[in-house]
């Protein structure tokens, strides 16, 4: 027993099919498994493009048992405030969920996102950040970290990663939180939090993809639990803007618990441009997001 | 239903799109005498391949038809009772 659920109390429905078109150790996929045991029939989905258009598979059949909306990249929000208010009117139970990449979320769909947040429509975007544009071809996006790899930044990316969470924060809308693969229980418990609050919801899953950061398939979740032990990604949870980090990332606020990041970046071959000096600027990057952070709580 | 399926491209929700388990490089092959039934294989099966049968002595049982192979399943298990092993 993690937290308040029990892992034997999950609904065994499965809401992704097996023979789905994910790649072996996919984290999307996981998350829609996730996604599943937490809120089950009620999810309406809205899909921008992206890798889980492709999880979908093709027509006539889809792999999975939500009632899915795809929708072209940048209206994913647009679409889902409107399925929400609709359902209103009916008076149906529904949960619109709109499950965007990074790409989606931070890049190209950041107009109507935005949007949303500031109308404050009853929607939840959950954030599938595998910090690049997978789908296409592993391009940079602008929520890749400082010094990885992608077919468009060849010797590391210079810039360093947009703090969305945050942005959503300022948005002051009553729920933001981060969420990791490598913690369900947290997710689950997030999410089945968030359902309750009336209004713009934000969930950031972070999502380690095994083709994209050319790691063994097989450490899917261990790079994800490497990437909150090392302080890389904080698990937080934001009520009506009150910061609360949570019980996962709670030891690595102290600086000293924290993993050497070199652990974490070993371990995945989009980093091997990086150099000692590069590390050092990462390891400052890191301690500045926790500073700012903790700031807020 | 049916009827708007003809007009509007719609797709419907269907187990095995494709033979996922012919990608497999590496079987995960569970002993069951180790297993603690803690069902941590089940919850991070990215592919919803482990089955939890709770009536059976087996308890949790691998669908081979679609296993991808990826080996999350024997990274995750607390006391290694999964091996993965080469197909073939």
């Amino acid at each position: 027993m993690v937290g308040g659920i029990s892992i034997r109390e999950l609904p065994r429905k499965k809401y992704l099919l097996p023979g789905n078109p994910s790649c072996p150790g996919c984290p999307e996929a996981l998350g829609l498994r996730y996604l599943g045991m937490a809120l089950g029939d009620r999810v309406i989905l809205v899909v921008p493009a992206g890798c889980s258009t492709v999880i979908e598979g093709l027509a006539p059949n889809y792999s999975m048992r939500f009632p899915i909306v795809n929708v072209p990249f940048a209206s994913a929000d647009a679409v889902a405030s409107g399925v929400a208010a609709a359902k209103e009117v009916l008076g149906e139970d529904a949960v619109v969920v709109v499950w965007a990449g990074d790409g989606a979320t931070a890049d190209i769909g950041f107009a109507t996102l935005s949007g949303a947040a500031e109308r404050g429509d009853n929607i939840i975007h959950i954030c599938v950040d595998n910090e690049a544009y997978m789908n296409t071809g592993i391009q940079r996006s602008s929520l890749t970290p400082y010094g990885a790899w992608t077919t468009t930044t060849w010797t590391g990316k210079k810039e360093r990663k947009k703090d969305v969470p945050l942005i959503m924060l300022m948005h002051k809308v009553p729920y933001v939180a981060t969420a990791s693969v490598g913690y369900p229980m947290d997710f689950i418990e997030k999410l089945r939090r968030a359902v309750l609050i009336k209004g713009f919801k934000y969930i950031h899953l972070h999502a380690p993809c095994p083709t994209g950061w050319r790691f063994d398939p097989s450490l899917t979740v261990e790079v994800a639990k490497l990437a909150v032990e090392t302080g890389m990604w904080i698990l937080f949870e934001a009520v009506n803007g009150k910061v609360k980090i949570s019980p996962p990332s709670l030891p690595y606020r102290d600086r000293s618990r924290r993993k050497p990041i070199r652990d974490y970046i070993k371990i995945q071959g989009r980093f091997r441009t990086l150099t000692d000096e590069e590390l050092k600027k990462l390891e400052s990057m890191v301690d500045d997001v926790w500073d700012t952070l903790t700031k807020f709580t | 239903m049916s009827e708007i399926s003809h007009i509007l491209p719609l797709s419907k929700p269907k187990e095995g799109i494709s033979r996922t388990g012919t990608w497999r490089l590496k079987k995960p092959v569970i002993d069951h005498s180790k297993c603690v039934k803690c069902m941590m294989c089940w919850l991070h099966c990215p592919e919803s391949t482990i089955d939890v049968v709770e009536s059976s002595d087996k308890f949790v049982e691998v669908n081979y038809d679609f296993c991808k192979g990826c080996g999350v399943c024997a990274n995750v298990c607390p006391v290694k009772a999964i091996s993965m092993v080469p197909e073939g």
